[in-house]
């Protein structure tokens, strides 16, 4: 089944005719996904790659039946144009944008609790099903389609969950990345409970950050309700407290924010946990024999 | 980004939080003359000299050169300018600082706000932040103030509240009030309280703070509340918006190299130990650390690339991690997804051409698009790059060079 996106989805970029939206619109289209149009203010009518352009998302949706949308707002604008996306009936929102600022996601965190829709991101590399539909600026190429699911704050490192999974005959379902700010819509538990329910993942890998505390979370929801081998890494041992590491919600304020105290609890809830990221591929293929 | 304690109380008092007024100086004379103007507009008879830098616990710290703490007591103008000396230009050491300290380039010159009157002066504790449990903005506070808080949470966790901000309405009348009632208020100081909260989380909202710690706010002898120190950070995502509060910061409180790195564009985060790093994506960054801590070495930095490792950003990186004497080894690792492995490699070449005598070992891993072109690149190009393809081969190059 995959999760979130699959080639039913209809998407929509936002932030089309920019040059990031241009150019990674352009390698969703190579992938395959069913890009159906885009959102560029004042450009409304025009066509881009072949497809058309929209005013708004309302527009967007109304004309095209979009269900998907992809943000590459720069990030002063990136909080609205979620907000349009959320009001304009947009199931799942992906949004790219990295630096946007924490009171405008409070606030949008807040505006799209009632609209039934999914927010993925921000910062994120954004969510593939494999050999199905690419709806982020992930590497296309290193996917295939199998049975592991993988959720990460880190899109390079998702890359490395993916590239070790490929080449260890797993191949994956659905790559779900989450993003590394303190305020996401998707958190680690929603995007695990997603894959838990997906008949298709026989695994999952899941890769954190010190900072916060959805790790935590996620573990002990396992704990008591897993029924698939998740294997866990926490990036940033080394990482001194008090210092934000690239991502704006990579920081360590708590003792239990530490990269040591999350592989603990996630070791007592029963995950396979690697210290060294080079060992992802190799422990979920044998946690699934 | 961090600011001053002078910086952000008068953010603070631009939205009419009441606070413990002063002047900064940067020399003595500057001093007294603050202090006269403070007593001709405050009337007060004693001053608080507190030197100005980015750590806590500047009331125990001391100046390595002269033995004077970093908060003193002035108990009449005569004594403001060599008290002032004795922290001005020095290095002030406490529990938040290295041991060398942070040098003193100002000085804040405060009024006195502990006098007697009919009330015993009372602390308190109260800091803004976001719950990242809910999302939500919160003011945390506590009848304990003047102490280190994360004590009280420890030993009295009953004596921490928090009141939490619906983001649809901001901050009502009732939580206010709440605060106060908690914090054991009554008669007019109750109704500064209120005031003082309200105006401290509109001030928070209206800066894009990611941090307020007051502490301590004060009740004085006649029951005003106002703000005694302040530990202001800014979010950096939101400065584009706030032009004003951007040109507060002050580089000399960051470490150089960390500047430098940021004007490129590179993240940068300058650390003790010996092996360099240089890495596209923070996840991978910070998983490369540990990689070099479990091969043996220490991570000498975090550094980020980003996106786009050109040949030019790979020798900025390069000559920003040879900056930092105590790097033994530098190891290279770049996940190539729309960057092609090739491209990186190329960089890699140019830069240990152009650079010239780079005498320590450089571990290369690239993955992903092109990388086996790119390791055949550095294979052939005859320098003394050791390259890799898989983690695991980078993590033994490691352990093979520390």
């Amino acid at each position: 089944m995959s999760v979130l996106v699959n080639k039913d989805s209809k998407v929509i970029v936002q932030g089309f005719t920019g040059s990031e939206g241009t150019f990674h619109a352009e390698q969703m289209i190579e992938y395959g996904t069913n890009v159906v149009g885009g959102v560029t203010p004042g450009k409304g009518g025009q066509k881009h790659l072949d497809k058309p352009v929209f005013n708004t998302v309302s527009d967007a949706v109304k004309e095209t039946g979009a269900d998907v949308s992809i943000i590459f707002v720069p990030p002063a604008f990136a909080a609205d144009a979620i907000m349009e996306a959320a009001e304009g009936g947009i199931k799942v929102i992906v949004t790219i944008t990295e630096g946007i600022p924490v009171n405008d996601m409070v606030k949008v965190k807040e505006y799209i609790s009632d609209k039934g829709c999914t927010l993925i991101g921000p910062n994120c590399p954004g969510v593939i099903t494999a050999e199905e539909a690419k709806v982020g600026i992930m590497p296309g190429f290193i996917f295939k389609k199998g049975t592991v699911g993988i959720v990460s704050k880190s899109g390079t490192l998702t890359y490395e969950a993916v590239d070790q999974t490929t080449k260890a005959g797993l191949g994956q379902t659905t790559a779900i990345g989450i993003g590394g700010d303190p305020i996401i819509g998707t958190t680690t538990l929603e995007a695990i409970k997603l894959l838990m329910a997906d008949d298709e993942t026989k695994g999952i890998i899941m890769i954190g950050e010190i900072g916060g505390q959805l790790e935590v979370e996620a573990a002990r929801w396992i704990k008591e309700n897993g029924t698939k081998p998740v294997v866990g890494f926490i990036a940033g041992e080394t990482a001194p407290k008090g210092r934000t590491m690239g991502h704006a919600g990579a920081i360590v304020s708590g003792e239990e924010e530490s990269a040591q105290a999350k592989k603990r609890i996630m070791k007592e809830c029963g995950i396979h946990v690697v210290d060294s990221p080079a060992e992802i591929g190799k422990t979920m293929a044998e946690a699934l024999k | 980004m961090n600011l001053h304690e002078y910086q952000g109380k008068s953010l603070l008092e631009s939205f009419g939080v009441k606070i413990q007024k002063g002047y900064t100086a940067s020399t003595p004379e500057e001093a007294t003359e603050a202090a006269k103007k403070l007593q001709s507009e405050t009337g007060t008879e004693w001053f608080v000299i507190k030197a100005q830098i980015h750590a806590g616990g500047r009331g125990k710290g001391t100046v390595t050169e002269t033995g004077s703490r970093g908060v003193v007591l002035a108990k009449s103008l005569d004594e403001v300018p060599e008290k002032a000396k004795a922290i001005l230009g020095g290095h002030l050491v406490t529990a938040q600082t290295s041991k060398e300290g942070k040098k003193v380039n100002k000085i804040y010159i405060a009024q006195d706000v502990y006098y007697p009157g009919d009330n015993e002066p009372e602390e308190y504790y109260m800091s803004v932040l976001m719950n990242r449990q809910t999302g939500r903005n919160m003011i945390m506070y506590s009848p304990e103030g003047g102490v280190d808080i994360e004590t009280v949470a420890e030993k009295t966790p009953e004596k921490i509240f928090t009141e939490e901000i619906d983001p649809k309405v901001g901050i009502q009348a009732f939580q206010a009030r709440k605060v106060a009632f908690n914090l054991g208020l009554s008669g007019q100081a109750f109704k500064e309280m209120t005031k003082f909260v309200v105006s401290l989380y509109k001030a928070y909202e209206g800066i894009d703070a990611s941090m307020f710690e007051i502490n301590p706010v004060l009740k004085t002898s006649d029951d005003q509340i106002m703000a005694v120190d302040s530990k202001v950070t800014v979010d950096n995502n939101a400065l584009f918006r706030h032009k004003d509060i951007a040109e507060m910061r002050d580089k000399t409180e960051e470490d150089p190299t960390e500047v430098e790195a940021g004007e490129v564009g590179l993240n940068y985060v300058k650390l003790d130990g010996n092996v360099g790093c240089m890495v596209n994506g923070a996840g991978l960054a910070m998983a490369t650390m540990d990689i070099i801590k479990l091969s043996g070495g220490n991570p000498a930095n975090f550094l980020d690339v980003g996106g786009t490792a050109d040949a030019k950003r790979v020798e900025q990186a390069f000559r920003i991690i040879l900056k930092d004497g105590s790097v033994k080894a530098i190891l290279v690792n770049i996940f190539g997804g729309i960057v092609r492995c090739d491209r990186v490699a190329q960089g890699v070449v140019d830069a240990y051409k152009n650079i010239g005598d780079i005498d320590i070992p450089i571990i290369v891993r690239l993955q992903g698009t092109n990388a086996e072109e790119a390791k055949k690149l550095i294979d052939d190009s005859g320098l003394a790059v050791h390259s890799a393809i898989t983690l695991q081969e980078a993590a033994d190059n490691v352990k093979a060079v520390v």
